[in-house]
């Protein structure tokens, strides 16, 4: 659907399936309406039917393990060249893919297919409040011209108040 | 108080228990604690001997889990236990013993693929060197159909190998396979090496693949782009393109899959040198590229040109560089079904099937396309698991189911090539 002056709406009707238990799923139906000339991300409005699975226990865990580090927890190259995500740091790849979602969403157009390839770098900042801060540098894959782009995101967690971006940056593209 | 509770209960199995030589009905349990009192209890549980616990993590913060291995007779007693104290736990091992004896036949199996000369591991990515090694130990190890052939060079100069599998005949009906045309997308080259053992191995014991052979020949080049291959490895694991210096750039490299002509110069290609799709100078300008079609062009005879990429989860016919049907539309696309339809029976992994234009993007100077509109009617592409998750960076454990299932999707085209 053309919206006149505005842009192109579409309505879909999908399935979200929990990466973490395949057989846990909730239907959604979302309305995305793309901005001519690109310039400002894509509205959209979504709803679910159902609940999501509660996390609480494995989000809290991860927060009081990271707090409480005595150095600041860094990584790279998550997964690695084999696939392969340790388990301490599979909760850090989990983040890189809500928060590059975010970036994702700011960033695509109707011509656009990202997906988050790898996490090239992530180091944690510490904090004096109660929020974890990671700035990650991500790889994302843009399939419809192929390209690797690096991006810069700083990313704030915390179990009750969820995932934030406050500051995100496309990175130059090495030769 | 909790602690004498503790020291009645065991007490009791202290004389029941035995020593045994196995660890049958043995289980490894993980605990997780939630405070420091739990761990208090843990350190307790830890220092009745007579137990016989091993614990593989020892208790000693609240936020690590502790894993601990139970001697079959204890099992009930330590998970009454840490029932009666609230303490979550679950099985990481059921029977230890069950996962010892699969271990040990594991390594009898290794070692006997050893003895024969074989340790080629199929379920882990491997160096260019390792496998252009596993090619020539295949030419060796099934000499009776398999011989590899040089068919030319990269920009660097490293060699261009492809497997021929064939029963005899001269110049009968041959099948083409290739793989890592795009360097990052490892999942290719390791399910073409799997393959590649797969037919060699199937001759004479599988009905469809020996008839396939003693009818026509497969010709199977295992790493397309070896100079990208080499550059994932050692330098940038995203690496797609070939290695070509580029007159007048900084910028390295062709995309080998933009460059065929086929609509070359076409949309769906980039002009620009540092560009991941960019075509090249002119078509065929690639080493790796002209190298194949002098190949195909000179047998004169190629049947089917099959491709592999990932990831996507896709199995595509022609074309890319336009979003006009192909003439055999009906036929391919009844074909690229029943493959997919293959591929899902074994592990449920869903293929969509299409043209390249409709389902992926409108790209110029692609394979398929080149090979379509040379004659080769059967021209698929296919893009391998999975669909994002992870990407190039797909783990080693689904190299071999990847390659098992992509494999019945291959299996089904040529069956359909012999009988048509």
């Amino acid at each position: 659907q053309d919206i006149d002056g505005v842009g192109p709406k579409y309505h879909l009707e999908l399935v979200l399936e929990d990466v973490l238990h395949k057989d846990s799923t909730v239907n959604c139906t979302a309305e995305v309406l793309y901005h001519l000339g690109n310039t400002t991300a894509p509205d959209v409005q979504f709803t679910i039917e159902g609940e999501v699975k509660n996390t609480d226990e494995a989000d809290n865990m991860f927060y009081n393990r990271t707090k409480s580090l005595e150095k600041e927890l860094v990584g790279e190259n998550i997964p690695d060249s084999h696939g392969n995500v340790s388990p301490e740091m599979e909760p850090v790849h989990l983040l890189a893919w809500v928060a590059s979602g975010y970036v994702i969403w700011q960033n695509s157009t109707e011509n656009t297919n990202f997906q988050l390839a790898q996490i090239k770098r992530v180091k944690q900042v510490k904090r004096s409040d109660e929020h974890l801060e990671f700035d990650y540098t991500i790889l994302l894959h843009e399939m419809v011209s192929q390209e690797i782009i690096p991006w810069q995101m700083t990313v704030l967690w915390h179990p009750q108040h969820g995932v934030q971006v406050t500051q995100d940056s496309r990175q130059p593209k090495h030769a | 108080t909790s602690n004498m509770k503790l020291i009645l209960i065991f007490s009791a199995l202290f004389g029941a228990s035995l020593c045994l030589e196995t660890f049958v009905g043995h289980q490894v349990l993980r605990i997780k604690t939630k405070n420091e009192e739990e761990v208090k209890k843990l350190q307790l549980l830890e220092s009745l001997e007579h137990l016989e616990l091993d614990f593989w993590v020892n208790p000693s913060s609240p936020a690590l889990p502790v894993d601990v291995r139970i001697p079959a007779s204890n099992v009930q007693a330590v998970k009454a236990f840490l029932e009666s104290c609230g303490i979550r736990y679950s099985i990481l091992i059921e029977d230890l013993q069950v996962v010892l004896d699969k271990e040990k036949q594991d390594m009898a199996e290794s070692q006997q693929r050893e003895r024969s000369g074989n340790s080629f591991n199929y379920g882990t990515y491997h160096s260019l060197d390792s496998i252009y090694a596993e090619l020539d130990h295949l030419a060796s190890e099934y000499s009776n159909i398999v011989s590899k052939l040089q068919i030319g060079e990269s920009y660097e100069k490293r060699p261009l190998y492809v497997l021929k599998f064939s029963t005899g005949g001269s110049n009968r009906p041959a099948i083409w396979l290739d793989a890592g045309i795009h360097s990052r997308e490892w999942v290719t080259q390791a399910s073409a090496i799997w393959i590649a053992k797969k037919i060699a191995s199937d001759y004479g014991t599988d009905p469809s693949v020996t008839s396939l052979l003693n009818k026509m020949d497969v010709f199977l080049l295992t790493v397309s782009n070896p100079d990208g291959y080499v550059f994932t490895h050692t330098t940038n694991r995203m690496w797609r393109k070939t290695r070509s210096k580029n007159q007048g750039s900084l910028c390295v490299g062709v995309d080998p899959n933009r460059n065929w002509d086929a609509g070359f110069g076409g949309p769906g290609a980039s002009s620009n040198p540092c560009s991941d799709s960019y075509r090249g100078p002119s078509a065929n300008s690639e080493v790796e590229v002209k190298s194949v079609v002098n190949f195909i062009q000179n047998h004169g005879n190629i049947r089917a040109f099959l491709t592999l990429h990932s990831y996507s989860q896709l199995l595509m016919y022609p074309y890319g560089y336009k979003c006009t049907e192909p003439a055999d539309y009906a036929e391919l696309d009844a074909l690229g079904k029943a493959a997919a339809s293959s591929i899902r029976s074994l592990y449920d992994t869903a293929f969509t099937v299409g043209s390249i234009c409709t389902t992926i993007y409108q790209a110029s100077g692609g394979s398929i396309d080149w090979s379509y509109d040379n004659g080769i009617k059967y021209s698929f592409a296919f893009e391998l698991r999975d669909t994002g998750r992870y990407g190039f960076v797909l783990p080693a454990s689904q190299i071999i189911p990847t390659a098992e299932e992509t494999w019945l999707g291959l299996k089904t085209i040529m069956e359909h090539v012999r009988d048509n």
